[in-house]
């Protein structure tokens, strides 16, 4: 049986290992430079204190190779569930070789178990070998991203470290048991990308915050944490502060919530274009004319502050370990599900 | 005697409402080529699926090879099973097949497969979705034969195939069956297909088994009367009417019976084994509002 199904997943596994192999030794190939490039320049720039302009320099010389190979981590898993998984099962059905199989001297059970063990094994281990490689190649890119582009951040969390492993395994267990339920190729595709998709959303957005208590705290308002100050005339000349979804002392941290609290810690509204913090603007630090960085130092002396909702950089590893474990949950599941299915609805 | 399979009051439904096979009873001996005959959708690959472990029977129970059909190495070793349509997996090279086998199969027989596929001309290294129609057939009968079980179903094996490619799978199927004792269960609509090589007979009419019984003995006990038109209640008490058809002065009847007809109104007629399927064919389920001897103004 496992030869069988190797010999059924042979071309398409031999293909997904040369594009691994080329894209391995395309990272191999630059990865150390890059990182030369990052240790040195950030020797140079600690001596002259311009370590935030090299960031912004160095991440954007490699800010396409660094989402090309971000988005092939997160591609991957898919694919594994659209073009391996859903059709393994629907073309032996559609082709009624189901039953030439299961006329030889093994049970179902074992048919699907071997068809479904070393399909997820082969995926999960192509996501591994490709999210670990990036993860690898990245590193020096990672540290220079901006706040969005955190390593912890949702665009680049599932691209990094371990969860492709678990997601493609969700994927291939995924693509089998629609296949088992929708019988047909085209459609058994078309649902398990539908799937898919929205579980990749559903994930960061609704349960990846939730599976650590988030920190909450106060940061003092300086030109680490200001986006901008803008004073609306119409407003009564009040400026009105914009926050940078960043944490001072904590770099790369996920951001969750972030707003300002008034002397006496309650939350200022926030219309999206800023706070207004009740400042005066005809006259004092900050009056047009005055530094940038006195205005700030003068609302923070009033006592304004920061309030960040956040998961600091290192919660990474723990995020990604729960993540990886959630999606062999419903990997799990999922391959109970197909169990089932192929004892009581297939023939 | 020994059965191979024995069902009693067999039913398989699917979905809520739509029973493929429902009451159905028969036992069938070892040792035989038998032929499941009926017309479509009358249940025979239901009736074959579940004898082969592929469903499981919603009511009733069946038996295999003394056993329940389960899904189980040791009973799918036993039991070969050539489904409709005879599926390769058509990237699959002949040779490959024959590895698939040899490695999916406790008791596979290496040299009956390849002695096999080098008789019927498949070269292996063709791949399997470039066989002829007959070429597939034969390819999925190897497989199945080579297995070596000790009941054999196969499921319309011929239903796809030109009259050439049917008699040589007929002739292959006989040869091994003389070669290697074990059973085999076919199912064909057609009575043809079957005659030449069944010496057993179940006739499977919508979902039930109107009669299971040896080829030999079957034709010896069926007579087809011709005469002048007589009701059916006044044939002698032995005497159990299959089919009946009247004109106005003749009567024509397909009669059961063990014992020899002396009646010499009667011209009695020996009965061809597809006239005597047409007959059972032909019998109006009980309860159709039209009578035999109806009297036309």
């Amino acid at each position: 049986m496992i030869w069988l199904t190797w010999r059924q997943l042979r071309g398409s596994a031999i293909a997904m290992a040369a594009v691994l192999a080329v894209i391995g030794a395309v990272l191999l190939l630059t990865g150390p430079g890059m990182a030369a490039r990052h240790t040195a320049g950030l020797a140079d720039c600690a001596a002259q204190s311009t370590c935030l302009q090299f960031y912004d320099r160095f991440f954007g010389d490699y800010d396409t190779p660094f989402l090309a190979v971000s988005l092939l981590v997160v591609l991957l898993p898919a694919f594994a569930g659209l073009f391996w998984a859903a059709p393994m099962i629907t073309r032996e059905l559609e082709a009624g070789t189901h039953l030439l199989a299961w006329s030889q001297s093994v049970t179902r059970r074992r048919w699907l178990a071997v068809k479904l063990g070393i399909t997820c094994l082969l995926a999960m281990a192509a996501a591994c070998l490709c999210g670990l490689m990036v993860t690898w190649w990245s590193g020096p890119l990672d540290d220079s991203a901006p706040a969005d582009l955190a390593l912890v951040a949702p665009l680049v969390f599932g691209a990094r470290g371990v969860v492709p492993m678990g997601y493609a395994a969700f994927a291939v267990a995924l693509g089998v048991a629609v296949g088992m339920f929708v019988r047909r190729t085209l459609p058994a595709m078309a649902l398990t990308l539908a799937v898919f998709a929205a579980v990749q959303i559903a994930m960061p957005l609704l349960v990846r915050p939730h599976l650590m208590a988030p920190v909450t705290s106060t940061f003092e308002i300086g030109p680490a944490n200001v986006e901008g100050i803008s004073v609306d005339r119409d407003g009564g000349g009040t400026p009105r502060i914009r926050l940078k979804s960043v944490t001072p002392g904590h770099p790369g941290s996920w951001v969750l919530a972030n707003g300002i609290l008034d002397p006496a810690g309650r939350p200022l509204a926030d219309d999206g274009g800023g706070s207004a913090v009740p400042v005066s603007t005809t006259s004092g630090p900050c009056a047009p004319g005055a530094a940038f960085g006195a205005c700030t130092t003068e609302i923070n002396r009033l006592g304004y502050r920061q309030r960040a909702t956040f998961h600091p950089l290192e919660r990474f590893w723990p995020l990604q370990w729960i993540e990886t474990g959630i999606y062999a949950a419903l990997a799990l599941g999922l391959a109970g599900s197909s169990f089932w299915a192929i004892r009581r609805r297939l023939s | 005697m020994n059965t191979v399979v024995q069902a009693r009051q067999l039913g398989k439904r699917y979905g809520r409402r739509r029973w493929a096979l429902r009451d159905c009873t028969v036992d069938i001996p070892a040792g035989h080529v038998v032929g499941l005959v009926g017309p479509n959708g009358a249940g025979k690959t239901t009736l074959l699926k579940l004898a082969a472990g592929r469903l499981e029977p919603t009511s009733g129970a069946i038996t295999v090879l003394g056993g329940p059909p389960a899904d189980t190495p040791g009973q799918l070793a036993r039991v070969g099973f050539v489904a409709q349509d005879a599926p390769v997996y058509t990237q699959l090279t002949v040779a490959e097949h024959l590895r698939l086998g040899a490695r999916l199969n406790p008791r596979w027989d290496a040299g009956l497969a390849s002695e096999r596929a080098a008789r019927f001309g498949l070269t292996p290294a063709h791949r399997a979705g470039r066989l002829s129609g007959g070429q597939r057939a034969q390819l999925a009968l190897t497989l199945g034969l080579a297995k070596r079980p000790e009941l054999l179903i196969l499921d319309e094996p011929v239903a796809s195939l030109d009259p050439l490619a049917r008699r040589e799978f007929m002739q292959g199927l006989m040869e091994a069956t003389a070669e290697h004792a074990f059973s085999v269960v076919l199912s064909s609509h057609l009575v043809s297909d079957l005659e030449r090589v069944c010496d057993f007979l179940v006739v499977l009419v919508d979902s039930r088994v109107l009669v299971a019984g040896e080829v030999e003995t079957l034709l010896a006990t069926h007579h087809r009367l011709t005469g002048p038109r007589r009701d059916p209640g006044r044939l002698p008490a032995g005497q159990q009417v299959i089919c009946a058809s009247h004109t106005d002065r003749q009567s024509t009847y397909v009669v059961r019976t063990d014992a020899p007809i002396h009646d010499p109104a009667w011209t009695v007629t020996p009965l061809g084994l597809e006239d005597l399927v047409l007959a059972y064919l032909d019998r109006r389920p009980a309860g159709d509002p039209r009578t035999p001897l109806a009297v036309r103004p």
